[in-house]
């Protein structure tokens, strides 16, 4: 028995370079102005998705993202690391989505992937942190979750079970959990391979269709428009709310149970404050003032 | 009565967490407001007698579901119960902890119910709110207030259709206060079976080990934080040498943590942990809002950053400008020097 493996992965913006103009007016990001990454925790996640490949000849492992267009390149990344093929769901639908409606559009992707033993994802994305997406796909389609995940220790093909480390509130613990389940996968496990030079050489052209239309823009040509004919694994996978059977209800801002309220740029009151040199007769000073009042010693 | 507040308890052994103790005492306070009963929910095994730990905070309703099968906590049975006693209770609002445990059975629990659920709040209000689309008004909504992306910005969250209104939040946000130590609450034990198929435990926990806190970070009456200021590891060292010299704790940001200079469990803010010490160093931290919320509130709060204008600058009582690297030795040498 091979395994039919699904990772779940997310762009994010880069949270270490935040501008100040990273939010819109509705108070959901601006993802536009960011620089966007692969979510770190979805790599530690694709990296044990690629050790049961390993383990299991035969395996395939596919890669879901949702976001816009330049999501592709999420995509890429996995493919340059070992994915077999993925899929970019992608729709204005989608847009302004709170965990609930991404976990909801996830699910139905996933279950238009069909086959699968384990969905595989990071604990939690960065710009949120929230680690809710992961639990709310494993309700959506009915399957039992194990989060915080450190390895995957084992996997009995037969009886179908899978024994995993996991952390929980100050320690560890080991669980044994049928398949097919969700798994999400923290940041302190193994960090993820890096890209695979011949692998970079085959992908390095593969482009969404959104990403094909940008390069087209203003009647340009696509370059090396033959290639996708030729080698139709570089025409990167995108689905539509509609492709994927989704209820537009359930989707984005509509299905969004929460809404943004108000966002508040406070900025502190100034205490009154001492402000002081690194010099050592300050430094000095500030540790004598210190003593003196019983903060310290 | 319908429509109460309802906080989820996390029992380890056979005793109520902080963190839902904190939350019971926030509770406490909305359901007062609102006018409403507060509930708790306590899942586990061997639970007689929890009722002591849980009424005083003034819990009018206490729900004990008691099965050896129900601890060590996995997901599906405590969530098969708080789905289907949710379902008959009609909360407006319920209150976990932003925990392992919370944090993997709030969204199982909110996606079932299909409704909303915000993380790791600062603050929990309640006000009314208009949708500014549909014109429509609400009264006495929950305001989920959490530190958001980017910049200095507090968003505030509601759940203007959907119920019961989620949030979790993090140990040490809330304060932990007994309302009355003789609080009149009923205590109902609920039939398990009822509310768990068989079919739900399907997670086996084969071993489990719990470590002793490696520090003590949350009750530190001195706590000396670094940055991604503070370069590296290495650097790091330099802030353990001045902690334990000033009997300290050493609590990190989330960019030297995310960089590797620190472990997680020293990230201090609106996802790490929360400190009010009575002094706190911030070494290479910036403050961007998602730090301050974890320490704004200590008493004495001293900056040492090469940027006069970094934005912890406005919440500390003095500020150094200078290099960490050059400052806290000078600190280490002069508090040698005098405290003897
Ligand atoms: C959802 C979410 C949750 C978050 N939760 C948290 C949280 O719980 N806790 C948290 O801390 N952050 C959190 N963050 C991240 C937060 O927004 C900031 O990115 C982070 O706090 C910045 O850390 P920093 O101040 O160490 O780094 P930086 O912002 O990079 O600041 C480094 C500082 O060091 C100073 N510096 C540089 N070199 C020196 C030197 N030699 N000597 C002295 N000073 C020097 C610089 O002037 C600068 O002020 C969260 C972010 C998000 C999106």
């Amino acid at each position: 028995m091979s395994l039919k493996i699904v990772v779940l992965a997310k762009q994010v913006p880069d949270t270490r370079n935040v501008g100040k103009d990273a939010m819109k007016e509705d108070g959901t990001i601006n993802r536009a102005a960011l620089p966007a990454i692969f979510n770190p925790e979805d790599l530690n996640a694709l990296e044990q998705a690629l050790k049961l490949k390993d383990a299991f000849p035969g395996s395939t492992v596919s890669l879901l993202t949702m976001g816009p267009g330049r999501a592709a390149e999420i995509l890429r990344e996995g493919l340059y690391r070992g994915v077999d093929q993925g899929f970019l769901l992608t729709d204005r639908a989608f847009a302004g989505a709170d965990t609930l409606a991404t976990s909801y559009a996830l699910a139905t992707a996933i279950r238009k992937i069909g086959d699968f033993d384990i969905i595989i994802g990071g604990r939690q994305a960065i710009d949120g942190d929230t680690a809710q997406v992961g639990p709310q796909v494993a309700e959506k389609l009915g399957l039992p979750q194990v989060t915080y995940a450190e390895e995957i220790l084992n996997l009995d093909k037969k009886i179908r079970t899978i024994t995993i480390l996991r952390h929980i509130d100050g320690g560890v613990e080991t669980v044994e959990a049928p398949l097919p389940l969700v798994v999400t996968v923290n940041g302190s496990a193994a960090p993820c391979r890096p890209r695979n030079a011949k692998l970079v050489m085959k992908y390095k052209r593969a482009l969404g269709a959104q990403e094909k239309a940008a390069l087209m823009q203003n009647g340009a040509e696509l370059p090396y428009a033959d290639l996708y004919e030729t080698r139709p694994y570089l025409n990167l996978t995108e689905w539509s709310a509609a492709d994927v059977d989704a209820d537009l209800d359930q989707c984005g801002l509509n299905g969004s149970p929460t809404k943004v309220k108000t966002v508040m740029n406070i900025s502190f009151q100034a205490k009154e404050n001492k402000s002081l040199t690194g010099s050592d007769n300050d430094v000095e000073e500030l540790v004598v003032e210190l003593l003196s009042n019983h903060t310290i010693g | 009565m319908m429509n109460n507040i309802f906080v989820y308890l996390e029992i380890e052994g056979r005793t109520v967490a902080d963190v839902s103790l904190e939350l019971l005492t926030k509770g406490r306070k909305l359901a007062t407001r609102q006018g409403c009963r507060l509930e708790a929910v306590a899942i586990g095994s061997q639970l007689d007698g929890i009722e002591a730990q849980v009424l005083p905070y003034g819990v009018d309703v206490l729900h004990v579901f008691d099965d050896p099968k129900l601890a060590p906590y996995t997901t599906q049975p405590h969530a098969s119960v708080l789905i289907r006693l949710f379902k008959e209770e009609k909360p407006q609002i319920c209150l976990m902890g932003a925990t392992v445990i919370g944090r993997d059975l709030g969204p199982r629990v909110s996606s079932a119910l299909k409704s909303g659920l915000t993380a790791d709040c600062t603050s929990l209000e309640i006000g009314d709110h208009a949708d500014g689309k549909t014109g429509k008004e609400y009264k006495d909504l929950l305001y989920q207030i959490r530190p958001a992306f980017g910049g200095n910005i507090i968003a505030t969250i509601v759940n203007p259709e959907h119920r019961p209104q989620m949030a979790t939040v993090r140990e040490g946000v809330m304060k932990k206060e007994i309302l009355d130590p003789k609080h009149p609450g009923t205590v109902v034990k609920h039939k398990v079976a009822d509310y768990v198929p068989d079919t739900e435990y399907v997670i086996k926990v084969i071993d489990r080990h719990i470590q002793k806190a490696k520090h003590n970070l949350k009750g530190a009456p001195i706590v000396v934080a670094g940055g991604y200021g503070m370069g590296s590891r290495e650097g790091f060292d330099l802030l353990f040498e001045l902690a334990h010299e000033l009997h300290a704790e050493v609590g990190a940001s989330r960019a030297a943590v995310d960089a590797g200079f620190a472990d997680h469990d020293r990230q201090v803010g609106q996802t790490g942990v929360t400190v009010r010490p009575k002094l706190y160093i911030a070494c290479g931290i910036s403050g961007q809002i998602q730090h301050l919320a974890g320490m704004q509130e200590s008493k004495i709060i001293i900056s040492i950053n090469t940027d006069p204008d970094a934005p912890i600058n406005a919440v500390a009582d003095y500020v150094v400008v200078g290099k960490v690297e050059e400052v806290v030795p000078k600190m280490i040498k002069y508090y040698k020097a005098h405290s003897k």
